[in-house]
């Protein structure tokens, strides 16, 4: 009894250093600008204020660039949802030669570090640009492109287990009645495998989100056209950084990967503990 | 799951597959071949403003990376920054992991919404509120430490060290949470009847729970290993991108600075590929150790 009392209370001391960065980014957002750049930094703080946020959403343009990465996150969550769902449903429900290879290769190709291919991606996007702007450097498609191809092995990988489950009687029952093959595709399978759905594009979210290397790659003279990652780093300048404006940013930054998180959380820990349990 | 084999299959699975084979080759496959295309070749500004012809090395800029000292200074760096912030990651997730197990729900979920708020801070921000936290002047550390002005990022091991801590910090919750996971799914009855055997609280950690959770951490120790060897956004940003002339420099930022600081294309993939092929090596051990787990494909 006594020494679970104490576990408990080491526990709780943990937790607290754990999450204590994250206070501190909250509390500093918080703060009046004198307090932040105080030499003697206090734990709380008894005028708080939401300048820091004005000032990051105003001054450097920052809801801009939020704009900018929920405009890339989204797109990517909605392209690699459709692709990888169609791309499941012919993996799992069609037999056709080449089909083990193409599994194989889905495999294999989730293990290449993408970090390496930097180099490469940033000439073909040069290309890309020359046929269309949009999608090529210093524009916001080319992040979309990669990390749309980033996510999709993952995530129709772990969709085929999801269309797999939806019994084949189903189909021909939706067959039986009339229904074409398009129709019973996006309104009857699209909807079954939603839970699925809802875990792989959460995933794809957070790393198109969290991206830095391939916007501070890409995005090279368009700062319009930054993602929030680098913006964060306009605020950062040898000897005077705006540190609240920072703090600001990181809160506005880590919101939503947090509410994310705390949501598929359930699904992520079975899903990950299913993938490296027999 | 059955499935059919009628006409026309074959075109139609094709269909749904295009859209994923054209962003997969294209921006998968065809960047791999390019990037061993583009180390085997002297490709520099000169040549990619088409100022000057492109002249192939073979193995050339391999042979000269592997004369630097440099390279071999960075190689080994990479190794130890990984290995410093894989044993980190394992042994404060292993060891929260058991702490978790021996505590009431309301203690363990505190410990597991902490952890989890670590765990989705974007590398951009964590390493941010990291630097802020320990700044010469404004860091709450060094205020409790009593060592204002005191510089966490010039000296190159504490650099380092502080860059781990940041990278502990954020990667250690992966592996308790999947520890905690594998600890509760060993069933009542073996640790039962480890205790009626007449096991001690150590024989049995030792000798019941440690071989049972053998392969799940092969898991999270390969999988860091995979992780800590390409990181790249918290020395970029905590060391303002490899420290001072490059002492703080891994693999990953060290062939971004090579290609687009330096613009040396060639060797900065020449480096892409040494990591690939490293990285590679781990991978097929993960792959043996997870057929080892009894995972199927």
């Amino acid at each position: 009894m006594n020494r679970r009392v104490v576990a408990e209370g080491v526990t709780v001391v943990i937790a607290a250093v754990v999450a204590f960065p994250l206070y501190w980014m909250v509390l500093t957002a918080l703060k009046p600008e004198a307090e932040v750049i105080s030499a003697d930094p206090r734990p709380w703080t008894l005028a708080p204020t939401l300048d820091s946020f004005v000032r990051a959403l105003t001054v450097q343009s920052f809801g801009r660039y939020l704009l900018n990465s929920v405009v890339v996150a989204v797109a990517v969550v909605v392209l690699s949802l459709l692709i990888s769902f169609l791309a499941a449903t012919a993996l799992t429900r069609f037999r056709f030669r080449s089909r083990t290879t193409l599994l194989i290769m889905l495999l294999v190709v989730q293990m290449v570090p993408v970090e390496a291919l930097t180099i490469p991606l940033f000439f073909v996007m040069q290309s890309v640009r020359d046929v269309a702007p949009v999608f090529g450097l210093n524009h916001l498609g080319s992040l979309v492109l990669v990390h749309l191809a980033f996510s999709l092995p993952f995530a129709i990988w772990m969709l085929r287990g999801f269309v797999a489950a939806v019994p084949v009687e189903l189909e021909e029952a939706a067959t039986l009645d009339g229904a074409s093959r398009f129709r019973f595709l996006w309104q009857v399978l699209f909807p079954l495998v939603a839970p699925g759905l809802v875990a792989t594009s959460v995933l794809s979210f957070i790393h198109a989100w969290n991206d830095f290397l391939f916007a501070k790659t890409f995005i090279i003279s368009a700062a319009e056209n930054q993602t929030l990652p680098l913006a964060l780093q306009v605020f950062v300048k040898p000897d005077q950084n705006d540190w609240g404006a920072i703090m600001a940013g990181s809160t506005l930054m880590t919101i939503p990967v947090l509410i994310f998180f705390v949501l598929v959380q359930r699904r992520l820990v079975a899903g990950l503990a299913g993938a490296v349990k027999s | 799951m059955t499935m059919r084999t009628a006409k026309g299959d074959g075109r139609i699975a094709f269909a749904y597959l295009a859209p994923a084979l054209l962003v997969l080759v294209g921006l998968m496959g065809y960047p791999i071949y390019q990037l061993v295309l583009i180390s085997l070749f002297d490709y520099g500004q000169e040549q990619v403003s088409g100022g000057a012809p492109l002249t192939f090395l073979g193995l050339g800029n391999y042979a000269n990376l592997l004369s630097q000292d440099r390279f071999w200074a960075v190689l080994g760096q990479t190794i130890g920054f990984a290995a410093v912030c894989v044993l980190g990651t394992l042994v404060v997730g292993t060891a929260l992991a058991v702490l978790a197990t021996r505590v009431r729900t309301w203690a363990r979920m505190t410990l597991f919404l902490a952890a989890l708020g670590a765990w989705a801070t974007p590398a951009v921000a964590g390493s941010t509120i990291w630097l802020f936290l320990f700044d010469a002047n404004f860091g709450f550390v060094n205020e409790v430490l009593g060592t204002t002005g005191m510089s966490w990022t010039y000296d190159k091991w504490l650099a380092f060290g502080l860059v781990a801590a940041q990278v502990i910090w954020c990667s250690f919750p992966f592996v308790m949470v999947t520890l905690y996971a594998g600890i509760k799914a060993i069933p009542g009855e073996v640790l039962e009847a480890a205790a009626l055997d007449g096991a001690s609280t150590t024989r049995t950690a030792t000798s019941v729970i440690l071989p049972l959770l053998r392969p799940l951490l092969i898991v999270v120790t390969i999988q860091s290993i995979i992780w800590d060897f390409k990181v790249f956004t918290q020395i970029y940003i905590m060391t303002n991108g490899g420290g001072i002339a490059g002492r703080n420099l891994v693999l990953n930022v060290y062939a971004y600075q090579q290609a687009f600081a330096a613009s040396e294309y060639g060797l900065g993939a020449s480096i892409g590929v040494v990591m690939t092929a490293l990285l590679l090596l781990v991978t097929l051990g993960y792959l043996r150790a997870l057929r080892r787990s009894g995972e199927a494909l």
